[in-house]
């Protein structure tokens, strides 16, 4: 059953801007140390705005890419375990261009999400 | 995290008032005591002993009594004794470093923990790298760091109390176990493992100090640059190596990403610096794999941060979110592998 708006995405985002913009000036003058922590808190509840918008068709990219990539259908934890197990046995390697395909794209699509200044 | 009660400090107070008199030898007041921010297993207090008209500006680092092995930061840790023994024998040999003077005893009931002088500046990356006061330590403080870490690689082993003796081969294990004890495959950090292990360097013909943590954030500066190194549980023997590649991995420039050295100047800056001091020469292929080695090991780190939540262990959002930092590591290191190739 859909839920009625604000989307996950919007209530975050709201939830988010009231935190910043009036909670977070109050708590630094009341007790900094809390004021450190909110921002921590800020900055996770727009990780988890974008992870809303963002994650499922990431994880559905990164799936399509996985079966192609591993050669069968399996979870995303599934496969990720295997192609985990590949690279430390080292049947897999940097030189497989479709393996770093994959990686790059499938990072990509994380760290937009976590964290898309970081460079 | 553990909020700090007045009970706690006061308790704080009476244990080292009664170690202060014992190390100054005549009754000492405490003052001005105040824990700084950090972790609620490993403290670090500040504050001011009286003994006769002498004031001595002190800090504390201390592991609480309650403190158990599942709440160390890591198995790799240093207990407090050991990182007493460290940091007394590299101010001997001249490390810029602070100057311990005592550890607690039993009696205290204070836990585990030293004593030491404080030492001026301040350890905040982005004041560092930003504010106006340090513009000019900014153009030192690349060669700073390579000249006092070719100092700490100098210290005579024979005063050191035992260390773990941790070499290449050893440490990229470590990563795998550490791995394997987290329930999510991690295919980037696989493949810099398998990367890393296929081109690891020799054991070092004679294994030195080697800091372990030294990076930006773990040491202390003021406008003319570094005051002290500090943060030494992660202190070990093995490939001095280690330490430069560490301090160049791009999490410690804090946004300054141009300058490799932790913020403040090229890698070759750092590196002649170092071997002017003293240093070994320094062979850019050796100093690479560190530095793709520190990169690994950073992002491990963060999600067994985030796995101290997650257990249970420790209840804290604060290194529950030092998880999702574990992909700026993934990115940095698709990067460095392409950049090797």
């Amino acid at each position: 059953m859909a839920q009625d708006r604000p989307t996950t995405s919007e209530l975050l985002s709201a939830i988010g801007d009231f935190l910043r913009e009036e909670a977070t000036p109050a708590l630094d003058r009341a007790e900094p140390r809390l004021g450190f922590q909110m921002r921590v808190a800020v900055n996770s509840l727009a990780i988890l705005e974008r992870e809303s918008r963002l994650g499922p068709a990431a994880d559905a990219r990164e799936h399509a890419r996985l079966v192609a990539l591993i050669g069968r259908d399996g979870t995303l934890a599934e496969l990720n375990r295997e192609l985990a197990r590949q690279l430390r046995a080292g049947e897999r390697d940097e030189r497989d261009a479709a393996l770093m395909t994959h990686l790059d794209a499938t990072t990509a699509d994380k760290i937009a999400i976590a964290n898309p200044k970081w460079r | 995290m553990t909020i700090h009660t007045a009970n706690e400090a006061e308790i704080v107070a009476a244990g080292l008032a009664s170690a202060a008199s014992r190390h100054f030898g005549g009754p000492a007041t405490i003052e001005g005591l105040r824990r700084e921010s950090g972790g609620a297993s490993r403290q670090t207090w500040c504050f001011d002993a009286l003994v006769g008209d002498q004031r001595h500006e002190l800090i504390l680092r201390r592991d609480p009594p309650t403190t158990g092995a599942a709440e160390r930061a890591s198995a790799t840790a240093l207990d407090r004794a050991t990182e007493f023994g460290v940091l007394r024998a590299a101010f001997r040999s001249g490390v810029r470093a602070p100057e311990v003077l005592f550890e607690l005893a039993a009696q205290d009931g204070l836990g585990e923990g030293f004593v030491m002088r404080r030492v001026g500046g301040i350890a905040i990356a982005r004041k560092l790298l930003r504010d106006p006061p340090y513009a000019d330590a900014r153009g030192k403080i690349a060669r700073q760091l390579g000249e006092i870490v070719a100092r700490i690689h100098a210290v005579d082993t024979a005063g050191l109390p035992p260390l773990p003796h941790r070499e290449a081969a050893d440490q990229v294990a470590a990563l795998r176990t550490a791995l394997d004890s987290l329930d999510q495959p991690q295919p980037v950090f696989e493949l810099a493992l398998s990367w890393l292990d296929r081109r690891r360097p020799a054991p070092t013909a004679r294994p030195l100090l080697v800091h372990g943590d030294f990076r930006t954030g773990n040491y202390l500066a003021d406008e003319h640059g570094v005051t002290a190194i500090l943060d030494w549980e992660g202190a070990h023997l093995g490939d001095p190596i280690e330490d430069l590649g560490w301090l160049c991995v791009k999490s410690w420039r804090f946004g300054s990403i141009d300058k490799p050295a932790g913020g403040f100047g090229s890698r070759e800056e750092l590196w002649s610096a170092y071997e002017n001091a003293g240093g070994i020469a320094v062979d850019p292929a050796r100093a690479h794999w560190w530095e793709v080695f520190g990169t690994v090991r950073w992002g491990v780190i963060c999600l067994t941060q985030a796995w101290r939540h997650l257990s249970g262990s420790v209840k804290s959002m604060e290194l529950a979110s030092i998880g999702r930092r574990a992909v700026e590591t993934e990115v940095d290191l698709l990067q460095l592998l392409k950049e090797a190739s």
